[in-house]
């Protein structure tokens, strides 16, 4: 049943190329909340025993001769991924609701990507996977060089080739495995013990393919500036969904492929991941443009993911897919007030031009969201991310102790960007004497012409409040999933 | 009928010349039309667990040298006429203006040579037909060619004929020491070694000349962007779609069967080739500023994968027929096939640019997605499978290519990867500039796709997809013949 989400995805995006204007919204997110729907279901009616392994749901043959088949797969960890999806997706086309510029297309563009990412976390063969992978990457670049915004030509060609020089890696370490296993499946290629010494190099070349798009220091350029280019939707599934597709096929097929080679360079991966996670919090405390604060933000939080994946233990690992969902919900959140509820309305990110606005005033909807929204991002117990970053630090704590004292200076500057983004683009009273005045009009002005927020985005911003809020009080509800699952793969020590 | 099918076309040049000039491409397609109705029901006859060739027609015809009149398909051949009865139609419809019947019987007198080449299996007869393609493809540039057309030309006409020339003394030296001319006698010979010595090397560079300036590889390729460059837009979809297959055609029907050592001894080198072509078409293809010429280059690229798994499975030492030879020899036959209708694609589009504009330089576009959605979208489609995304045809004979060759020789097939990244650079980098962006100030009175236009992407687009989405149905081809020529080259 799970695997009709990728069909229902498809057949809305194809509707919408034949349907008038009018209906296009609707079919979005018609399509998006029946996404959501199949999600939620599957996740509640599935035994959790049935997600401890990764179970076969639909096997066609493809090009059997050549060991390619359709064949799509469900596991606690696909769940959760499934799951964020859906609520992703249907935040993004809410907060998407007033698109008018070529509308069809934008939506169609965008459900491309939901259904490629759908398919992605559901693919049980590489083949299928590399597809489906490899898909994502023209929707992306078109939702960015049509619709987006500063610099979109750049962002758009700059994130494109990033993608496809992952790919390519990514494409060499696939072709190792089916030569030297025989086999594209990838329950069997778990199986199959590879050499060591050919772990050695292949675990690497596939990892970094798949952790270009997770944005991993220091192949992570692409991500602000991409993210600053596109469209808020655009922002809102780049980084709620699509730079996941790297880390989850890095744990689903690099780590659970060669295991050895994983555990040769998992410590590389930690300092990388370290690195990532300090360096962009320290760039993103100097930057101007709020989107690229998050942007970056979204570079230091991704750094965990990798950094949880790295400790090879159950919980650590778990601890990264639950950092997946969280900051998969979390982003989008920012992206949304940043993009849809203040660039909109004010036409500006530049920090120091907001901070003149008093925003809070304005928008104390908005205000309200960006505190959560800030809030979950520090960390703040009670919201996911404190869920996900604490386990992510327990289990690191086994294996890099000194990596757990380095991220906590980390997260100190996480928080530090974070509360200075909110103060100034909501709460900023504060600057030059003689400016207040000036911008004291500006605001009056501005506050005449500001929209009320719509219901549209209300809906939206409840719904990710409320999942970060579900999973940051009652983790238990999806790591229940996750951990039978990861305890079931190879590679833990 | 396969003999109708080769002789068809030359009836409709015949037609064409006697028919007032008015309705000449009415007729031209007629008689396309018919060829077309044949070949398809070549492929509904076509019994495709059969080993072997079908539908053999054999007669005496200089029984003096052993030529025989001798024509049969087998998988290979049934797509490539296939392949020449879609392109062919569409080249005679990309013509924007009638270039009159003088045009119109050339083509077709090129037509039924491409018919003729790919299913004769008997050297003399094939050689006939192959230097009968040679000499309408030089007219068509020659006399309907663009800028430079005299240069480009020539040099065209010089590289295959001096190609052909050294191709047809290799096979007088091999009749000479076997007596025989036909390939499937030719080709068991061969397993053992079909001559022995200096006069087996000669005869193996004789007839790899011919066949490399024709595909062409690196290095025997400069002909070819002139030539596709200056050539008419319909002439540079049958040059790419079809004529360049008939140079892989060769590799795969003659010397790889007829040569087995000599290629396992210089394999390495002829993957060098291979590799070569593959990474520095595109490169060249970056430094481009005409769209046409660009276009050209990547068509080097496309056809170098091709080559790539061909030498690697004749070269490696150690194959044996197995599964990943498979993959390799399949994705080359579907590539063929992929290569021939994207590449005419691209350069029917590039056609339509410089209609529109008289110029078809990079930087004399912007912005057309505003003007102009539906044909940027089209012709993204077009691009992409090109490129070898996933979804699209070129994406299945790429892989498999990929697949295959890897197992075999992953050295070679690593370093060929970079090839792939830059053909990602290069048409990212085109599409920027072609579509998005500000409208450039020229192209302000751009129109959209015609009707007439709209009729000739819609079913190439859709093949496109049905191949990408659902390529059983093309392996059902070919899938027999695959198998059985892993065991001759094994």
């Amino acid at each position: 049943m799970i695997a009709w989400t990728i069909y229902i995805t498809f057949a809305g995006a194809l509707l919408l190329l034949f349907l008038p204007q009018v209906f296009a919204r609707w079919i979005a997110l018609l399509t998006t909340i029946a996404g959501l729907a199949l999600g939620l279901a599957a996740f509640f009616c599935t035994p959790i025993t049935d997600l401890a392994h990764f179970t076969t749901i639909v096997r066609v043959p493809w090009v059997s001769a050549l060991g390619m088949e359709y064949h799509l797969a469900l596991d606690g960890v696909s769940l959760t991924m499934i799951l964020v999806t859906g609520i992703s997706a249907v935040s993004t086309v809410l907060f998407s609701w007033d698109v008018e510029y070529r509308q069809n297309e934008f939506f169609f563009w965008l459900l491309l990507v939901v259904a490629g990412c759908y398919g992605v976390f559901l693919s049980a063969n590489l083949f299928l996977l590399f597809a489906f992978y490899e898909l994502v990457i023209v929707p992306k670049y078109f939702l960015i060089a049509i619709f987006g915004s500063t610099n979109k030509e750049y962002g758009a060609m700059k994130l494109t080739l990033y993608s496809f020089f992952g790919g390519i890696f990514v494409f060499i370490g696939i072709l190792v495995a089916y030569v030297t296993a025989g086999s594209l499946d990838m329950n069997q290629l778990a199986q199959f013990q590879f050499p060591p010494q050919l772990q050695s190099w292949a675990f690497p070349v596939l990892f970094l393919g798949f952790a270009v798009l997770a944005g991993i220091w220091p192949l992570h350029t692409w991500a602000p500036t991409g993210h600053a280019a596109a469209p808020t939707a655009g922002s809102m599934l780049l980084a709620g969904i699509v730079m996941k597709l790297g880390s989850y096929a890095g744990l689903r097929v690099a780590m659970n492929l060669f295991p050895q080679g994983f555990h040769m360079w998992s410590k590389w991966i930690a300092v990388l991941a370290v690195i990532g996670i300090v360096y962009a919090a320290a760039v993103a405390l100097r930057q101007s443009d709020l989107k690229f604060v998050i942007g970056y933000s979204s570079v230091s939080h991704m750094g965990f993911v990798l950094l949880g994946l790295a400790t090879a233990n159950v919980l650590g690992v778990s601890g990264a897919v639950l950092q997946m969902f969280s900051h998969g919900v979390i982003a989008a959140l920012l992206f949304a007030v940043a993009g849809r509820m203040i660039y909109r309305r004010t036409h500006t990110r530049e920090l120091d031009t907001l901070a003149g606005m008093n925003l809070s005033r304005a928008m104390p909807f908005a205000a309200f969201t960006f505190v959560i929204a800030s809030a979950a991002s520090i960390g703040i117990p009670g919201f996911s991310g404190f869920a996900a970053e604490i386990i992510i630090l327990i289990g690191a704590w086994k294996s890099y102790p000194l990596a757990v004292w380095i991220t906590g200076a980390g997260m100190v500057l996480v928080a530090a960007f974070t509360l200075r983004a909110l103060k100034q683009s909501f709460f900023g009273e504060a600057g030059a004497e003689g400016e207040v005045k000036k911008v004291a009009i500006v605001t009056a002005l501005n506050r005449e012409e500001f929209n009320p927020i719509t219901l549209a985005e209300k809906l939206g911003a409840c719904l990710l409040m409320f999942a970060t809020l579900a999973v940051g009080v009652y983790p238990k509800l999806l790591l229940d999933r996750i951990m039978p699952a990861v305890e079931a793969m190879r590679f833990l020590k | 009928m396969i003999t109708a099918i080769i002789f068809i076309p030359l009836l409709g040049a015949l037609a064409v010349w006697v028919w007032p000039q008015r309705n000449c491409r009415v007729i031209a397609l007629i008689f396309n039309a018919i060829s077309a109705a044949c070949a398809l029901g070549l492929w509904r006859k076509f019994d495709a667990t059969g080993t072997g060739m079908q539908f053999v027609e054999r007669h005496a015809w200089i029984p003096a040298i052993n030529a025989e009149y001798l024509v049969g398909v087998d998988g290979l051949s049934l797509l490539l006429v296939l392949l020449t009865s879609l392109i062919v139609p569409f080249a005679f419809v990309a013509r924007p203006t009638p270039g009159g019947r003088g045009f119109d019987a050339t083509m077709l007198v090129m037509q039924s040579a491409l018919y003729g080449t790919f299913t004769t299996q008997n050297f003399v007869l094939w050689f006939l037909f192959y230097e009968m393609s040679l000499i309408p493809a030089f007219l068509l540039i020659k006399i309907w060619g663009g800028e430079n057309r005299d240069r480009a030309a020539t040099k065209f006409f010089l590289y295959t004929f001096l190609g052909s020339v050294a191709m047809l003394l290799s096979f007088l030296g091999i009749y000479f020491a076997k007596g025989t001319f036909d390939f499937s006698a030719l080709a068991s010979l061969g397993k053992n070694g079909l001559l022995t010595g200096k006069l087996a090397w000669l005869a193996f560079a004789g007839i790899f000349i011919g066949l490399a300036v024709k595909v062409p590889l690196f290095p025997f390729h400069t002909w070819l962007p002139d030539a596709y460059q200056t050539a008419p837009t319909g002439v540079s979809m049958v040059l790419t779609g079809v004529l360049s297959k008939m140079g892989v055609y060769g590799f795969v029907r003659l010397l790889l069967p007829l040569f087995p050592n000599e290629i396992k001894i210089i394999g390495p080198w002829l993957l060098v080739l291979a590799v070569c072509s593959i990474v520095f078409a595109p490169l060249a293809a970056w430094a481009q500023r005409d769209l046409k010429r660009m276009v050209a280059y990547l068509s080097i690229n496309h056809l170098g994968y091709c080559m790539l798994a061909l030498f690697a499975v004749a070269a490696s030492p150690t194959v044996t027929a197995n599964i990943d030879t498979h993959a390799a020899l399949g994705g080359v036959f579907m590539q063929i096939f992929n290569h021939g209708i994207t590449a005419a694609a691209l350069f029917y589009f590039v056609g339509l640019l410089e209609q529109r504009r008289g110029v078809r330089g990079i930087s004399d576009f912007g912005g057309l997605m505003q003007r102009a959605p539906l044909l940027c979208g089209w012709m993204s489609v077009a691009i992409f499978s090109s490129l070898g995304l996933p979804g699209l045809n070129g994406f299945i004979g790429e892989f498999l290519i990929f697949k295959g060759a890897f197992a075999i020789t992953a050295l070679f097939t690593s370093i060929a990867v970079i090839g792939l990244l830059v053909t990602a650079i290069v048409f990212v980098r085109t599409m920027q500039s072609l579509f998005s962006g500000p409208l450039a100030e020229s192209c302000s009175a751009f129109p959209d796709l015609l009707r007439r236009e709209k009729l000739v992407l819609v079913p190439v687009t859709l093949l496109m997809f049905a191949i990408g989405i659902a390529p059983q149905f093309m392996f059902n081809i070919f899938n027999t013949t695959v198998v059985h020529m892993t065991r001759l080259f094994g």
